[in-house]
């Protein structure tokens, strides 16, 4: 289980209790939090559950496929702190994450 | 099922575009009362993995659910599963269940989806004898693929192949019966098919094409093996029928809406009658990015994409742009990604090697790019996706060498 933040691109922030193996876009979905879109339900398809990774938490989180970085390559607004949320599965370490979502996944 | 003072937003059909509309409502702001009803035992859930990820194990019935069940509740939902709507009454604006209830509307949003085509051959009803459309489907498909069972998949469309690689996954064995010369005859071009036979082949897959299915044999009520004509038969242990989909758009025909092989609607999903939609596979909808023709899209994109303008337009926001239309399947380690639609092709132009199992196929019009497939190549995917979109000349000679990077093809 971990405590994750998700902040709208307006600033609306969502703490939820995310269960581990869930992927931390399962966690938004399930919760009904807006601003993750993930049209195609976690298959690295569709690049709509792009979130902005807190820095702090880079490292823990992990570095992204070769997959996950062509789909971010061609997604609108990247940073170097994008990642496609349904690539980052929830475990213990991951409590306390802070994630913040772009202002449109389309 | 609470009763409502006044009437609020009905939706028909408890599929990926139904419930999707009914959550979107809430999100943008509706007030009133929703009705989400649905003909299946459970509450929305995500079609795609039956034949993917969820038919191979890697993946819980939980991660199925569209939301979780208490959703429902919490967003004032009237989610009413296991009823169909009989009859929809345009005059009265009402919808009628089988359970006998009608239900009154202010807006009516038809999300029923279509259902798997039958073979209407001898033997069609033998136990064993499935089609794939279903969570209760695929959980029978499920059950009966382990190591000494052989599947015989009919039709070599996405779903069937999509069936086979889970059958070989889960250590059956499968083979696949199709009427054209090639698989994926209908939704695909070359070298595109070719490299799926072979990917399949490869893995223990076999194929029998230019075959006529001519019923079923069995013993005991099961089914034993499927029949060919010229007096062959295939022997199974289930039967996989997959040949394509009828649209569910009876009762909107019945009730005098504007029809064609699938509800008629606008570009924002409106239906022929100001206070209805119609969304998700059972729509026929223009296409803004092809010149506005009309066409049948079947995939989720498009489920999301009429829900999101229905409760757009609904709730008075203005509707998002149009999406350039795509899709995807998952086969063994090989992730197809389809972006646009192969309109008015005069050529097609192959970028990558099939024989690494990495490489798109661009369907073009000239210089401009209509519609790509990419297997294992998503900077080609998402690349092509922009071009198709923004309708732009691209230099060939850049998008058939792989070392100039899709970036630079689209800059």
């Amino acid at each position: 289980m971990a405590k994750i933040t998700y902040v709208e691109h307006n600033g609306t922030e969502h703490v939820i209790d995310v269960k581990n193996g869930l992927s931390v876009m399962e966690g938004a979905i399930k919760n009904n939090i807006p601003g993750i879109d993930a049209d195609c339900g976690g298959a690295c398809a569709c690049a709509t559950c792009h979130v902005y990774v807190d820095e702090a938490w880079k490292d823990k989180t992990g570095a992204p496929s070769a997959m996950e970085e062509s789909m971010l390559d061609f997604a609108e607004n990247v940073e170097p702190n994008s990642r496609l949320s349904c690539q980052i599965k929830v475990t213990d370490e991951l409590d306390g994450l802070k994630v913040t979502m772009p202002e449109s996944q389309h | 099922m609470s009763q409502q003072a006044a009437p609020g937003v009905v939706i028909v059909g408890a599929g990926h575009a139904g419930g999707t509309a009914a959550a979107l409502l809430r999100q943008y702001g509706y007030e009133g009362a929703i009705t989400l009803i649905g003909d299946e035992p459970i509450a929305p859930y995500q079609r795609p993995p039956l034949s993917k990820a969820w038919l191979k194990g890697e993946a819980d019935a939980d991660s199925l659910a569209l939301k979780p069940l208490s959703f429902y509740a919490e967003a004032r939902i009237d989610l009413v599963m296991g009823n169909a709507a009989t009859a929809i009454d345009l005059t009265a604006k009402t919808v009628s269940l089988a359970s006998g209830d009608a239900i009154p509307y202010a807006h009516l949003i038809i999300a029923t989806g279509a259902r798997a085509r039958p073979l209407p051959l001898p033997g069609a009803d033998l136990k064993g004898v499935l089609s794939l459309r279903s969570a209760a489907d695929a959980e029978e498909l499920k059950a009966a693929l382990r190591p000494g069972k052989r599947l015989a998949v009919i039709g070599g469309g996405y779903i069937g192949l999509e069936a086979a690689a889970s059958a070989r996954a889960l250590g059956a064995d499968a083979v696949v019966l199709e009427r054209e010369e090639r698989i994926l005859a209908r939704v695909a071009k070359e070298p595109l098919c070719s490299f799926f036979a072979d990917y399949h082949t490869a893995r223990g897959v076999v194929f029998e094409t230019k075959v006529d299915v001519e019923g079923f044999e069995g013993a005991d009520g099961h089914v034993t093996a499927v029949k060919l004509s010229g007096d062959r038969t295939i022997p199974c242990d289930i039967a996989l029928v997959a040949v394509g989909l009828i649209r569910n758009d009876d009762i909107a025909k019945a009730a005098g809406l504007a029809t064609n092989n699938g509800v008629v609607v606008d570009e924002n999903a409106r239906a022929s009658d100001p206070a209805v939609f119609a969304i998700g596979d059972v729509a026929h909808r223009p296409m803004p990015h092809y010149d506005g023709r009309m066409f049948w899209l079947e995939s989720v994109a498009n489920a999301l994409e009429q829900a999101r303008h229905a409760a757009s337009v609904i709730t008075g926001r203005p509707p998002p742009a149009h999406e350039v239309t795509w899709n995807w399947s998952d086969q063994y380690d090989l992730k197809l990604q389809i972006a646009g639609m192969p309109f008015d092709v005069d050529a097609t132009l192959v970028r990558g090697d099939p024989a690494q199992a990495k490489f798109a196929v661009f369907h073009l019009k000239g210089d401009v790019i209509q519609a790509v497939e990419a297997v294992n190549a998503p900077a080609e995917f998402m690349a092509g996706r922009q071009l198709i979109g923004q309708k732009k000349r691209v230099s060939l000679e850049k998008l058939a060498d792989p070392t100039v990077s899709m970036k630079e093809v689209a800059a």
